[in-house]
């Protein structure tokens, strides 16, 4: 989907305004801290702990995507970024019970080992507060067109 | 590393995140003093990555690896200036708590670096 110049340029951000600047912030951190606990990790020691690595490296897609959906706004963008927040809280939430239940699957740690918990948890705090904030962000697009359903 | 400048650089971050997030509290957006402080905090972890850089070209070695040492030195360094940046965009308290938690984060990150440099 393109967008035309003449659209005003507000319209586009009204997920990363107010409180979802802080979220941008945040996943945007979160986005180079797995990005690179990833990289780092699978070319010095691949062989080490794949699984763990390869979870990291998807952890960092998720966040990555989240990230530009929130600065891009937008009903389609919303709908997008509340997948990808429920994928993210499953995520924490398979892996963390994983890494409990299985340690020796996990030679070495991910972002989302024991639910966050090297990550001040977080990781588990993260998705919460923003699919909230996804659902009661206000809605250029809402005032004109298609109504909020989610009601503030 | 120094522990001194890691200490320092830490301390003043967290001095940062609470002074930014009472602005928050008080429903302020970042003020020029705000932005004073970032760049005090900013120029201390600048010392910081060159002093970390001087160090491994003189033969020095992180005890976790060269690699995540560099890594989390520039990540330190960028951290609050990001943060101010996009406080500058936003004029509102959510501002002040952007700015709050880049310093959060860089006291997260010199606990690391510490860790990183010492083993």
């Amino acid at each position: 989907m393109t967008r035309t110049s003449e659209q005003p340029a507000k319209a586009a951000f009204d997920l990363g305004q107010g409180p979802g600047r802080l979220l941008v912030w945040l996943y945007g951190v979160f986005t180079v801290a797995a990005a690179s606990r990833s990289i780092v990790q699978m070319i010095l020691d691949f062989g080490r702990a794949p699984l763990a690595y390869v979870l990291s490296a998807v952890a960092a897609v998720v966040y990555a995507f989240i990230t530009y959906s929130l600065v891009r706004g937008g009903p389609a963008a919303r709908k997008a970024a509340l997948v990808c927040c429920g994928a993210e809280l499953a995520g924490v939430l398979v892996v963390g019970t994983w890494t409990l239940v299985a340690p020796s699957a996990f030679p070495d740690a991910t972002v989302w080992s024991d639910y966050g918990m090297g990550y001040l948890f977080i990781p588990v705090i993260l998705p919460v507060t923003a699919m909230m904030w996804l659902r009661r962000a206000p809605s250029n697009a809402g005032r004109t067109g298609e109504a909020d359903p989610s009601g503030v | 590393m120094i522990d001194a400048l890691t200490l320092a650089v830490g301390l003043t971050a967290l001095a940062l995140a609470a002074w930014c997030g009472f602005a928050f509290s008080r429903d302020q957006s970042t003020k020029d003093w705000h932005f004073i402080g970032m760049a005090v905090v900013s120029v201390l972890a600048l010392v910081q990555l060159v002093i970390g850089v001087v160090r491994l070209a003189g033969g020095d070695k992180p005890a976790q690896g060269m690699a995540i040492f560099v890594a989390y030195l520039i990540g330190s360094a960028a951290a609050v200036p990001a943060a101010g940046f996009m406080s500058l965009v936003e004029r509102t308290r959510w501002g002040s708590a952007t700015v709050a938690a880049g310093g959060v984060i860089l006291a997260v990150l010199e606990v690391r670096l510490y860790d990183i440099w010492g083993g």
